[in-house]
């Protein structure tokens, strides 16, 4: 059996803020992706996310995008992708004012958030993202690396999230998945 | 006596001795020992009594399906009740106590039941408390509730932690004994992910015990083999002590694990709830024993055959020196065998059957064994423990042919398959005469998601006994499940076992036969609840046909334990009581869980600080340096008031009032939902979510909107600012906020498809301050940057800029009746410019205000509240916003509902305002009190208050109320009810109080 967590050491940590858009409009429409990719962004495959130098691109639904940039550049990053889908129906918001990031790593960090979210952990891949709660709030989250995950939820829960996070990092030795 | 034998117990390590204590006693057993075997080790055969006659009972199982043996374990914040001791691993320092006796084990006063048995019958309840009726209420329930229940409730918080795991996988197994772990094996060299769930600390189930022999091995080699090539497997996971306790639709099973190594009060959890979803699921459950039913049969020392196996193989306890044998079949004669190997005495096996040739009995009577077969047990001797049996014919009524004095009595009736799992999401049974069991009807599983079976069960669980077949039937049963979870079977061929030939089993219900009603009375069908083979009985004379009926009238199959032994020897009494056919008659309905999950597995981390998600606006933190006391608003926490010291909750608001009134107040309006609305149909769309139009509304400008159900009911109500051509941003309430983007995304996504319209959800985006009073517009102008004069910024307009350079947008909108700014501002900014905010309004004297100011300032002004004056039963024209109703729109949500005649009734309840005569403040709720009496003999009402306050700026009580006829009985005085009786007069008014022209908030 794969054990995700033969020691532990999973850590949390509040990651400082960052720009968030929100872009929903129809991610099949090629104009789309141009319009991405004339902002410096890429788009992603389903429940996945695409880097790109304006920031990272996250599948939230087959109609929604969330792009993570830098802190303070999602006004403008909206506009402008406004501006490059003129004449498309769509809707690009500043988001990341509503939003708080976590970092979680180490070792049984997939354990870690098996123990708090509805999601198949045991199958993650990198770059994979999953839209979906962390025990009573909504919350999405993506594989940076090998064992690490960063976790957006909303700012008001922020409290909440990061209490609940702790308490998932602890005791995650000898748990497996299949 | 119960002892420990000097040798054996493949369980224990008689080098680690535990000790714990049983009623304050001290007490040793092993590491490796269950409660049950510890205490039997320990010669503690009585171990509790029982719930309705208080009879003295002792361990008659080995496993989860133990009626008796249930104690109260631990103390202060780590008790627990009902915990099954056979199924609990021995601890050092473990307390257990006793249940359900008063005052001690030995002497309980509760056992006088027993001598007016006879005027507790089944169904007793019903028959006999129903008169005098005040009888019930003051005599009979505290009487029940003192002498009923099983373990006491626990008083302390629980002191465990637990937590939750949610695993995937494309084969669950359940049962680790050989027919799980051949379909392990089976599955697991698929390469699918296989799960593998086992209730206890150990694997194998019963083969170890029952001396099976696989592949040339014994079982218990061949189970550490295939461990071992369990282990090795990537995509295979095993888990002891994990009870899987339900299944149900769509591939979705709970299992708890006892976490092993858990300390009480460490930070380990106890107990983590697994919650796994898999596509196909093997259920290698095994099987239950039967007991007999025959006098006498809950004495403590009749225990179960197989449980006797166990006891002696795994935990090397005997029983008593002598034990006796009563079975209806082969399978016990390896108790016999097993005793005797151990060099205890069976003084006899009774055998109902006419005659026992097999292998087993053969092999019984070369050990030197008494086998009386057509023989039956006329009576048990002993009360609080077997001292002997004795004799008669199966055939008989009872007459004793034969006394046998021994310590123990180990009883078989036959074997029942767990079907439990199997049955959980409606697979069906078929009863197998041969057998005489119920076991799964293959053709009639239970179905998932593709329409195909979902559960397959596999060995004993499926009615399969002897060893090779069970091996053969579970590698069939994980081919069937590789498949269908979408894998290709592995070329495995199933472990051979050495035969182990049976003679057929012979039903037996009861014992005699022909047992008189004086022997049927103390037969003991369910353990725990009391229930008899007399009582079935009864239950079947007095019309009692239906299974499931009689289980409720008897209390047969309802205690903790679920009638995992007593449900078949129930249902088979009633199929005889009914000369119907068991299959007729036919099984309870199984349902999760099939073992107990404890309380704090099912919350999970849900408890202390993680119980509930609390919202915090940004500002918050301020709130909570400056004396907010809270009011809870769905799970956002807002200021009710700022109290300062020395000051009460009224005079806090009645200063926050004024002060907004007078000179200058800001609230935190942060938690006021934000849904933006944006796409060339926009407009259209809102046209038809709010009643009023919207379309029509120009961008930089402002509009009160109604949102009602499909009933018409009013839902929400908020402000609308048109943004652009394309976009609206809609407030709505803060509880409304999620609901209403739902209500949204829910017409947009299932009606309106073809409306090219997205809703996003901005509610946190924004920190909002709202700046209200004579002087708000001084504290903004202070800050500078933006031009908030009444002509560049009128009522009902927003408008975005740089205002002490923060980039906001500021509503001129009002929910007080004052002049009044909204200010929006990014969230991560909403700290600073409210800080901001307190310094530059300090010398125009800014107070802020909570919840109860903002409401009192409302209600002043006549407007209505959401949840206030709504209910779900109102609609805007019962609150006179008929002009918030659009006449020339075509439709909109709501309109053909307030077309029906009730909702145009002119008699419906209308809002108007209310002042008492005296100026006291109406009670919340109070009703307006009419002529005559209705068809219940209540009073008659007219109307109801909706919100009542006290007014700081008026000085007296107003209200809103809905009244009968209302807008027109201006200036008429009603009669309100008043809680303790009397009634408040008040005076029908308008229903603005404060600045009805409205200059205040144009200035």
């Amino acid at each position: 059996m794969r054990d995700f967590a033969e020691t532990s050491g999973v850590r949390v940590e509040a990651l400082p803020p960052a720009g968030m858009v929100t872009l929903r409009g129809d991610l099949s429409d090629p104009r789309l992706g141009d319009a991405l990719n004339a902002v410096g962004l890429a788009l992603p495959d389903r429940r996945r996310i695409a880097a790109g130098s304006a920031g990272s691109t996250v599948w939230m639904s087959p109609d929604e995008l969330l792009v993570v940039c830098g802190e303070g550049e999602d006004r403008g990053l909206a506009a402008r992708l406004s501006e490059a889908l003129a004449g498309v129906h769509h809707l690009a918001a500043a988001v990341g004012d509503a939003r708080v990031r976590f970092a979680i790593d180490g070792k049984g960090a997939r354990i870690a958030l098996a123990k708090i979210a509805p999601a198949d952990m045991a199958a993650f891949e990198i770059g994979e993202v999953r839209r979906t709660r962390v025990a009573q709030v909504a919350a999405a989250f993506w594989m940076t690396g090998p064992d690490a995950f960063e976790l957006v939820c909303f700012r008001s829960v922020a409290d909440y999230a990061g209490k609940l996070l702790a308490s998932a990092a602890g005791n995650v030795e000898g748990i497996a998945l299949p | 006596m119960s002892t420990r034998l000097a040798s054996g117990g493949r369980l224990i390590d008689r080098t680690n001795p535990i000790h714990f204590t049983f009623n304050g006693k001290q007490l040793k057993g092993y590491a490796g020992d269950t409660l049950a075997s510890a205490l039997l080790g320990a010669d503690q055969m009585l171990v509790g009594r029982s719930f309705k006659y208080h009879r003295p009972r002792g361990i008659v199982a080995a496993g989860p399906e133990e009626p008796n043996a249930l104690v109260n374990l631990g103390d202060g914040a780590f008790f627990e009740p009902n915990q099954r001791t056979t199924v609990t691993p021995l601890r050092t320092g473990m307390e257990a106590a006793s249940q359900n006796h008063w005052p001690s084990l030995d002497y309980d006063v509760g056992a006088l039941n027993q001598l007016i048995g006879r005027a507790l019958p089944a169904g007793f309840y019903y028959k006999t408390f129903i008169h005098p009726r005040p009888f019930w209420k003051h005599v009979f329930e505290p009487f029940i509730r003192q002498s009923a229940g099983l373990g006491k409730a626990p008083k302390d918080r629980d002191g465990d932690v637990y937590e939750h795991l949610y695993a995937f996988c494309d084969v669950l197994v359940v049962g680790g004994g050989v027919a799980g772990l051949q379909a392990a094996l089976a599955a697991g060299a698929s390469g699918l992910r296989v799960l593998v769930l086992e209730q206890w600390g150990h694997w194998g189930g019963r083969a170890p015990v029952d001396g099976a022999v696989i592949g040339g091995q014994s079982a218990e080699d061949w189970v550490k083999d295939a461990l071992d090539r369990l282990d090795r497997m990537e995509n295979v996971v095993l888990r002891a002590q994990c009870q899987a306790s339900g299944v149900y639709d769509h591939g979705y099973v709970l299992a708890t694990e006892t976490v092993s190594g858990h300390t009480p009060g460490g930070a380990t959890p106890r107990a983590r709830l697994w919650r796994i979803r898999t596509k196909q699921i093997i259920a290698a459950t095994g099987a239950i024993e039967r007991p007999l039913s025959f006098y006498g049969n809950d004495v403590p020392g009749v225990i179960l055959a197989g449980a006797v196996r166990d006891f002696v193989v795994n935990w090397g306890i005997s029983p008593g020196d002598r034990t006796v044998v009563v079975t209806n079949n082969d399978d016990a004669y390896r108790t016999a065998i097993c005793l005797r190997e151990a060099g205890l005495a069976v003084p006899a096996v009774v055998d109902a059957r006419p005659e026992a040739t097999g292998a087993l009995p053969e092999k019984a009577r070369a050990l030197g064994i008494r086998v009386l077969t057509g023989s039956a047990i006329a009576k048990v001797k002993g009360k609080k423990r077997v001292e002997g049996v004795a004799l008669c014919l199966q055939l008989g009524e009872g007459a004793v042919t034969e006394e046998i004095a021994c310590e123990a009595v180990a009883m078989s009736g036959g074997w029942s398959p767990v079907v439990h799992l199997w049955s959980h999401c409606g697979g069906k049974l078929v009863w197998d005469d041969a057998l005489a069991m119920f076991r799964p009807d293959a053709s009639r599983p239970p179905l998932g998601a593709d329409g195909g079976a979902m559960v397959r069960t596999a060995g004993t669980a499926n009615g399969v006994m002897d060893t090779p077949a069970v091996l053969a039937d579970a590698a069939a049963a994980a081919a069937d499940a590789v498949t269908a979870a979408g894998g290709q079977p592995a070329d495995v061929t199933a472990a051979k076992a050495e035969d182990e030939p049976e003679a057929p089993i012979l039903p037996v219900w009861i014992m005699p036969q022909g047992a008189g009603v004086a022997m049927r009375t103390k037969m003991w069908l369910d353990f725990q609840n009391d229930v008899k083979v007399s009582d079935v009985q009864l239950a079947a004379r007095e019309g009692y046909e239906s299974v499931e009926h009689t289980k409720r009238y008897t209390t047969l199959g309802m205690a903790t334990d679920q009638g995992k032994l007593s449900n078949i020897n129930g249902l088979a009494v009633l199929s005889q009581s009914l000369d119907k056919p068991i299959p007729q008659v036919g099984t309870t309905t199984f349902r999760p869980p099939y073992t107990p999950v404890p309380m704090g597995a099912i919350g999970g981390e849900a408890r202390g600080d993680l119980f509930q998600p609390l919202r915090r606006t940004a500002i918050h933190d301020w709130h909570e340096r400056n004396g907010a006391t809270w009011e809870p608003v769905g799970h956002w926490r807002r200021p009710y008031c700022y109290l300062r010291s020395g000051e009460s909750v009224h005079q806090a608001v009645e200063r926050e009032v004024k002060n907004t009134r007078e000179n200058v107040g800001m609230l935190d309006a942060s938690t006021l939902g934000k849904v933006l609305v944006k796409g060339p149909d926009a407009g259209k769309f809102l046209d038809l979510i709010y009643t009023n139009m919207m379309s029509s509304l120009k961008p930089g400008r402002c509009r009160y909107g109604l949102i009602c159900s499909e009933n018409g009911f009013l839902m929400d109500d908020g402000v609308v600012a048109r943004i652009d051509d394309e976009t609206f941003l809609c407030h709505t309430t803060t509880g409304g906020a999620e609901r209403i983007h739902a209500h949204m995304e829910e017409w947009l996504q299932t009606e309106w498809w073809d409306l090219k319209v997205y809703a996003l959800n901005l509610t946190e985006q924004f920190a909002q301050i709202a700046v209200v009073g004579p002087k708000a517009r001084k504290v903004l102008e202070s800050l500078g940057g933006m031009d908030l004069s009444r002509e560049a910024l009128p009522f009902m307009a927003w408008s975005e800029g740089e205002l002490g350079g923060f980039p906001v947008r500021v509503y001129r909108i009002s929910f007080s009746g004052e002049l009044s700014f909204e200010l929006a501002v990014p969230a991560n900014r909403g700290r600073e410019l409210w800080d901001r905010l307190i310094k530059a309004g300090a010398e125009h004297g800014v107070m802020p205000y909570g919840t109860e100011a903002m409401h009192v300032l409302r209600a002043e002004k006549g407007y209505i509240m959401i949840g206030e004056e709504s209910d779900g039963t109102i609609i805007p024209q019962d609150l006179g916003l008929d002009w918030a109703i659009s006449k020339k729109k075509a439709d909109y949500i709501g309109k053909r509902a307030q077309m029906r005649s009730h909702m145009t009734d002119p008699s419906r309840w209308k809002l108007v305002g209310l002042e008492t005569v005296d100026g006291s403040v109406l009670p919340d709720g109070a009703y307006a009190v009419g002529q005559g009496r209705n068809e219940n003999g209540q009073q008659n009402a007219i109307g109801r208050v909706t919100s009542t306050y006290h007014s700081p700026t008026l000085g007296r009580g107003i209200a809103m109320g809905l009244i009968l006829n209302g807008p027109d009985r201006m200036g008429e005085v009603l009669e309100f009810t008043k809680i303790g009786g009397g009634v408040v007069t008040a005076k029908i008014v308008g229903q603005v109080f404060y600045d009805p022209e409205g200059e205040k908030l144009d200035a």
